[in-house]
């Protein structure tokens, strides 16, 4: 699949799908959708779709991990090997294992770990279509489902991506929640999560080469959107129980 | 692991404006590059931060290209936290602490174009070089994520290309050829301890921090960032950050000559 970098991706304000810079693709949560796990949630930005589901707090193995005075959050992040264009191979690789650890230590600041000593709660976050942007749909869909297990949690975890991206005389534009192709050509890409509440920047990862105006900039963009997928989130935590108690 | 006290200590003495170590909030340690440690290697450094040691070597080889990057080399990291460097690591496959640290030199390296890897292609989509960059701690005593992009740009600059003979390398020949190189690369790590934040951690402090990140900087731009650690920061925080790196990769870059 070689093929030729866009002369753009984007153009007169418009992005290669239409959108302006910054919007975000649509976006859908459902919560409840794994009746066996604890909690559950899938999650769409466009083409990106990820469900995760949460078990625990439960025994942890293996033993060694277990501490006396907290829980441990694991998030297990799997991208499926029909996700892809190309086949990926089953199973984690050095970049699954990096974002399952940084999910994690993500997840973590927003549980009151120490309510559950000696124990684990497991995340599963699984990519079922990958169209960038796919460790911050799994972020959202683990929180709503940390949230739709009843975890005793100090905020929501909300999380997009934002991008740097060329026009056609290659001068760079901030963007919100980027797709494949801006994740492939574009200038830089940046996965970021927020406890909305509490005013802390939980998750950040960039590749590219942006200046410190510029990040600022996308990262205001960006926050913009949080607000929506924050009330997203709440929303389908909402509609879940409101219908559970007709 | 750490104690409850240790840390504790640790965050008090941050709060007095002076680090466990006698170190200002943003003071990094003594740094000290040597090149030219590995003559078997293509490239080689050993890089000292404070304690903490770190030696990186560079082999190049011919391989296919990526699939979807016909016309460009490879460029390979690995990390290893060695068991004999730190009490605390084990001999075995890598941690996901080696994996996120290998990861973000490689991002740091990568997304600030330092190498011209399409400048590596020999054959377009048959025969590119490889170029395996593997960092190794000696001694671990934090912050080897700076340790480890300075150690590797500096094996990186002063690597030479073996030389090529009718498609296969030829080890006898005199390699004199410098890679394609463009420009320098630092990275800047700081930790939050209370409410400070501190350049260039040792060990005790990464083990106390709340949250960490890491700042690629080329050129006076941002070019990766990774966040670390359970905790977070807020917008005024990272454009602390953001200053303050840029500031320390100027010294940085005088360390690389």
């Amino acid at each position: 699949m070689a093929e030729e970098r866009p002369k753009y991706l984007i153009k007169a304000g418009k992005r290669l799908d239409g959108r302006k810079p910054g919007d975000a693709r649509p976006m859908k949560i459902e919560t409840g959708v794994i009746e066996n796990a604890e909690g559950s949630a899938m999650v769409e930005f466009g083409k990106t779709k990820v469900v995760a589901a949460v078990y625990g707090p439960r025994d942890i193995h293996p033993k060694h991990m277990m501490r006396s005075n907290r829980t441990l959050v694991r998030a297990r992040y799997d991208m499926l090997p029909f996700s892809v264009e190309d086949r990926k191979r089953p199973g984690p690789g050095r970049r699954e294992r990096e974002i399952s650890k940084v999910l994690s230590e993500t997840l973590n600041t927003a549980v009151f770990v120490e309510k559950f000593p000696r124990t684990a709660i497991d995340v599963f976050i699984s990519v079922i279509q990958a169209d960038a942007s796919t460790r911050v749909a799994g972020l959202n869909a683990a929180s709503v489902a940390m949230a739709d297990a009843g975890l005793p949690m100090r905020d929501l975890v909300v999380s997009t991506s934002f991008g740097k991206i060329h026009d056609e005389k290659g001068k760079g534009h901030m963007v919100v929640d980027v797709f494949k192709p801006e994740d492939n050509w574009g200038m830089a890409d940046i996965a970021y999560a927020k406890l909305p509440n509490l005013d802390k920047y939980v998750l950040l990862q960039m590749d590219g080469n942006v200046t410190k105006d510029e990040f600022f900039k996308g990262l205001e963009m960006a926050d913009k959107s949080l607000d929506d997928i924050y009330k997203a989130q709440v929303a389908a935590l909402k509609k879940k129980y409101m219908e559970g108690s007709k | 692991m750490i104690g409850d006290l240790t840390k504790k200590n640790i965050i008090d003495s941050v709060k007095t404006g002076v680090r466990i170590d006698g170190r200002k909030i943003d003071e990094f340690r003594p740094i000290k590059i040597e090149t030219g440690v590995v003559t078997k290697a293509e490239g080689s450094a050993m890089v000292e931060l404070g304690k903490s040691k770190v030696i990186v070597g560079i082999k190049m080889g011919i391989g296919e290209p990526f699939s979807d990057r016909p016309d460009q080399g490879v460029l390979m990291t690995n990390a290893e936290l060695t068991a004999m460097s730190a009490n605390e690591f084990e001999p075995g496959p890598p941690s996901p602490d080696a994996i996120e640290l290998a990861r973000v030199i490689d991002r740091a390296i990568r997304e600030s174009k330092v190498i011209d890897l399409e400048k590596l292609c020999v054959k377009k989509g048959e025969q590119v070089w490889m170029i395996f960059v593997d960092i190794y701690t000696i001694n671990a005593d934090g912050n080897i994520f700076d340790a480890g992009v300075l150690g590797a740009f500096a094996a990186l600059a002063t690597a030479k290309i073996p030389v090529l003979k009718d498609g296969v390398v030829d080890r006898e020949a005199a390699a004199k050829k410098s890679l394609p190189l463009d420009g320098k690369v630092v990275s800047t790590t700081f930790a939050k301890l209370g409410d400070k934040i501190v350049v260039d951690p040792i060990r005790k402090e990464e083990l106390s921090m709340e949250a960490r990140l890491t700042i690629g900087v080329k050129d006076g731009n941002i070019v990766s960032l990774q966040k670390g650690g359970e905790g977070g920061f807020n917008k005024k925080e990272l454009e602390e950050m953001f200053e303050r790196s840029l500031k320390h990769s100027k010294a940085l870059l005088k360390t690389l000559g």
